[in-house]
């Protein structure tokens, strides 16, 4: 039995009665494949996200590669055929960018590690409303069926020229802009030819994808509002959730804007109504204005719940308490709020008035100051800790080293004078690929690197997790670097063929994507081989203070069997290495004391 | 009490709602599933997650509300003109009928929250009523669209999407549209007379009457084709001067006193712009007629367990939160109603 001392059952309240067999977890309460696709345990939902939404990944990673292999010379590769081979490279950027996007980076931390971790960091036994929780896994697994009938009908048509109704792939960009996917109405009244592009199948799928979202994002605000266990005002949540809070708050308020959206689009598409249609008396830039005035909140959807990670994990890892506590808990706020008023920054060159540049460019700036300030209070954490080279940190440094490339590249972009040189070209991928990838999925790494152990129990291959992380940070150099330099030369984004003073630029970048694409290989061996064969984890293998560190790993079914008291989350000095029996001890009368006194005016 | 509490787990029982999975039997009520303390935590939460998802609604429907401001904004002599063409007294009916629903609706939750079951059947009819009614008018409504060609799409023998033989241009058509002209000459020569008519400013026509920024670098790169008063061409200025003082005459000469301007009788192109004002007004009316039909759906379901005897002072949550939504599609309407109908 683990040697812990288990405050699962509150700091100063009376040990009781664990009613679990020992060996009885999530894991095993319940066989067969009907207790996992119907569960509503959060631990198992948030499971599943995790086998849909990293399946998506790698299928995304797919187009990756084969975008950066089609764009390593200048002349077709796949095909000898020039316009097939531009072709497949339109649907291939296209479909990276919709299954990246809409189907892993937007669920990835909430789905996923918010749903696995925010209710037992709350000391709760569920979410709010677990029906709900599996109504949006439900939700997102039917988005994906939309989108893998695109790619069905992609594949089939490549392979075999078969036409599947509704479409076959789809070539209109990841933002369906209007008129690409307006379909076309000839000169005459002649009607709608559906074409080559499934936008309706991926517009369906968007709509849907959107469903799961919000229903995350209700159940995460209902849950922290009335779920936090005693000793857990808002002020003493973990960072997480402050994070994970701010994001609902987004998911609420966005994501139906994109739902209208789809749905004007799917209505001018499917019966005719104008809308974005010129031609129908349509406005092609209100799609616009719509679409951003969703996506651009969802990019904060994608980094905030990672910054929420990252401020976990730096704490934990660097053994010592979170610096500026307040300041990171209201920067997330204060950029999800921020977060809807850019969205015209998108439009600086699609005849935006002047006005409204310079408005919305000021408001881009702002944004930047609560950014900074969570990654100053993050180098403060470190500043004289106790930094511990675990895969999560190694992840987190990572982080923090590309969400500055990223966080300062878009200043330039914020900037209307060099946005107008640089928009549209490879410039603007790099910026958004150092926030999306060097950022968001860094931070998701070690987010699954740090609470892997408790997931599964089991730890991962320590050295084999930083090869991993490290190769992939190279890689990810290598491959989007260059691209800021190419850009500001002028090379323009989505285009299939270039002249062939770009070629050095593309030669490398593409090289960079194979050695992220063996990165990421090593990282998924790492992490199952951890599943499968790692060492047994403790309950808290890091020695951190959040309630899910309080219970077993893996969890029980209902985690806790009474509801925890709350401490102080970031007090990792009341938990001490005990070298006898190789396991993080709590010091309980230290950990009451400090939990008597104020979270953020306890200086350690 | 009691005999209260006994109803409800008969009721829960029955509408298949048991939380079976893991019910702490010692303290917790049946209705309050495992993970909450207690009833009054769990209605919090229900209340919360309800007010958060009318949230999402509101910014669903405030595209649509956007989009039409967008629209107005850009077309307001349109929309002006585009709105005679609805009912206004179909629009007032319904705007009642809602609003009454609502208060059915209101006093439905009063009565789960008392244990008046027959009561709360007989509202929650009501409130059920007064929404089929609702939907009742506005399909005439839409029919009468229809059968006007004020439909959208290929429906619409009128619309771009209409693939059959062009049908033939109404009376107002042949005095507006001269033959020899080409659509933007005649378009030219409307703006023009306008233009004189109207004794405007001494802006002479050209790009910048279109574009005010035309010929700068703030260009709009896209440009609208509709951009023409719709409704006041001086031909049908006249003929509605015309009916004003004493009759309509058609192209053969011939009067009729109780002619009005009907949309088969404008010329195509400003068909086309009435065209704009109405797919607006399909979307919202639909997009909101879709809420009407799903908060029936979830009125029937409420009463039904209701008449179970599902609900009374200790949980009435669902008839609360379904009264919730009823309420905020009735707010919508009321917001609907002056925006597309009493338009000046």
């Amino acid at each position: 039995m683990s040697a812990i001392t288990p405050p699962a059952h509150g700091i100063g309240m009376p040990v009781t009665h664990d009613p679990h067999p020992p060996g009885d977890n999530y894991l095993t309460h319940g066989r067969g494949i009907m207790s996992w696709l119907f569960t509503l345990d959060h631990k198992r939902i948030g499971l599943m996200y995790m086998a849909g939404v990293l399946a998506s990944f790698f299928v995304g990673g797919v187009f990756a590669m084969l975008l950066r292999t089609e764009l390593l010379t200048p002349g077709p590769t796949f095909s000898s055929n020039k316009t097939a081979a531009w072709n497949f490279y339109n649907h291939a950027f296209t479909l990276h960018g919709a299954v990246m996007v809409f189907l892993f980076i937007i669920p990835a931390i909430p789905a996923i590690l918010g749903n696995f971790i925010l209710p037992i960091m709350l000391g709760a036994k569920d979410v709010a409303f677990p029906r709900l929780n599996l109504g949006s896994l439900w939700c997102w697994i039917g988005g994906a069926v939309f989108f893998g009938y695109v790619l069905l009908g992609g594949i089939l048509n490549a392979s075999f020229g078969w036409h599947l109704p509704g479409g076959y792939g789809l070539d209109t960009g990841w933002t369906f802009y209007t008129p690409y996917s307006s379909g076309q109405v000839g000169v005459g009244g002649t009607p709608y030819q559906h074409g080559t592009d499934g936008t309706i199948a991926a517009l369906l799928g968007v709509f849907v994808l959107g469903f799961s979202s919000i229903l995350t994002g209700v159940n995460f605000i209902a849950t922290i509002h009335m779920l936090r266990p005693k000793g857990m005002g808002w002020f003493r949540m973990p960072l997480f959730l402050w994070a994970l809070y701010a994001t609902a708050v987004i998911q609420i308020l966005a994501t139906p804007v994109l739902a209208i959206t789809g749905l004007l689009l799917l209505a001018e598409r499917i019966v005719g109504v104008g809308i974005f249609d010129p031609h129908l008396g349509g406005d092609p830039v209100l799609y616009q204005h719509f679409f951003w005035f969703y996506s651009h909140p969802a990019v904060y959807i994608m980094i905030l719940p990672a910054m929420g990670v990252i401020s976990e994990v730096m704490s934990t890892h660097s053994r010592k308490h979170i610096f500026g506590y307040n300041f990171i808990a209201y920067s997330s706020i204060a950029i999800a709020l921020l977060s809807f008023l850019v969205w015209g920054h998108h439009m600086f060159a699609t005849g935006q008035s002047p006005l409204s540049n310079a408005i919305f460019s000021l408001l881009t700036f702002s944004v930047a100051v609560p950014s900074a300030i969570k990654v100053f209070n993050w180098v403060s954490t470190m500043y004289r800790g106790d930094i511990r080279f675990s895969t999560a940190m190694v992840c987190a440094l990572s982080f923090l080293v590309l969400f500055t490339f990223g966080g300062l590249t878009g200043l330039f972009l914020g900037a209307l004078s060099t946005d107008i040189h640089v928009t549209g070209t490879y410039f603007i991928v790099a910026h958004f690929h150092y926030v999306m990838v060097g950022s968001v999925l860094f931070a998701f790494l070690a987010g699954l690197y740090h609470w892997w152990p408790k997931m599964f129990g089991r730890m991962t291959n320590l050295f084999w997790g930083n090869v991993g992380a490290i190769v992939l940070l190279i890689g990810f150099n290598l491959t989007f670097f260059v691209q800021f330099i190419a850009g500001s030369k002028g090379m323009p984004r989505r285009y299939a063929t270039y002249p062939t003073e770009f070629q050095s630029y593309h030669v490398i970048s593409t090289i960079g994507a194979y050695v992220m694409a063996v990165g990421l290989f090593t990282i998924a061996f790492n992490l199952l081989h951890g599943m499968i064969k790692g060492k047994r984890a403790p309950a808290n293998p890091w020695g951190a203070n959040t309630l899910e560190w309080h219970c077993p790993s893996p969890p029980p079914h209902d985690n806790f069997p009474v509801e925890p008291v709350a401490g102080d989350p970031y007090d990792l000095k009341s938990w001490q290495w005990d070298e006898a029996t190789q396991q993080w001890v709590l010091d309980e009368e230290r950990a009451k004391t400090v939990a008597g006194t104020e979270p953020t005016t306890h200086h350690h | 009490m009691s005999e209260l509490v006994n109803k409800q787990q008969a009721a829960v029982a029955l509408a298949g709602d048991t939380f079976s999975e893991q019910r702490d039997p010692h303290h917790h009520p049946p209705h309050v599933a495992h993970h909450f303390e207690s009833a009054e935590q769990q209605f919090s939460s229900a209340k919360i997650g309800m007010w958060v998802f009318l949230a999402t609604e509101l910014l669903m429907f405030g595209g649509l509300f956007c989009a039409y401001s967008v629209y107005r904004h850009n077309h307001p002599e349109v929309f002006e003109f585009a709105h005679t063409f609805l009912d206004k007294n179909l629009g007032a009916i319904n705007t009642v009928i809602l609003i009454a629903s609502s208060f059915t609706m209101a006093l439905g939750v009063r009565m789960a929250q008392i244990g008046n079951r027959k009561g709360l059947t007989i509202c929650l009819i009501l409130t059920l009523l007064g929404g089929l009614g609702f939907m009742v008018i506005k399909s005439i409504e839409y029919r009468a669209k229809y059968e006007h060609h004020l439909w959208f799409g290929a429906g619409n023998q009128y619309s771009k999407l209409y693939n059959g033989p062009r049908p033939h241009e109404g009376p107002i058509q042949q005095h507006s549209d001269t033959p020899a002209l080409t659509h933007g000459e005649r378009e030219q020569a409307a703006v023009a007379h306008q233009m004189a008519a109207t004794t405007l400013p001494t802006q002479t026509f050209g790009p910048a009457f279109i574009d005010p920024n035309a010929g700068t670098g703030d260009e709009a790169k896209i440009k609208p084709n509709q951009v023409m008063p719709v409704g006041l061409a001086p031909a049908i200025m006249a003929q509605q001067a015309a009916i004003e003082h004493g009759g309509f005459k058609d192209a053969a000469g011939h009067t009729d006193s109780h002619h009005k301007i009907a949309f088969e009788d404008l010329p195509q192109s400003e068909k086309d712009r009435v065209a704009t004002f109405f797919n607006i007004y399909f979307l919202m009316t639909g997009l909101h007629g879709l809420h009407v039909l799903i908060g029936m759906g979830l009125i029937t379901w409420v009463m039904i367990r209701g008449m179970a005897g599902a609900f009374g002072p200790l949980y009435y949550t669902p008839v609360d939160l379904v009264g919730l939504y009823w309420h905020l599609v009735d707010l919508i309407w009321i917001f609907l109603f002056p925006l597309l109908y009493l338009i000046h």
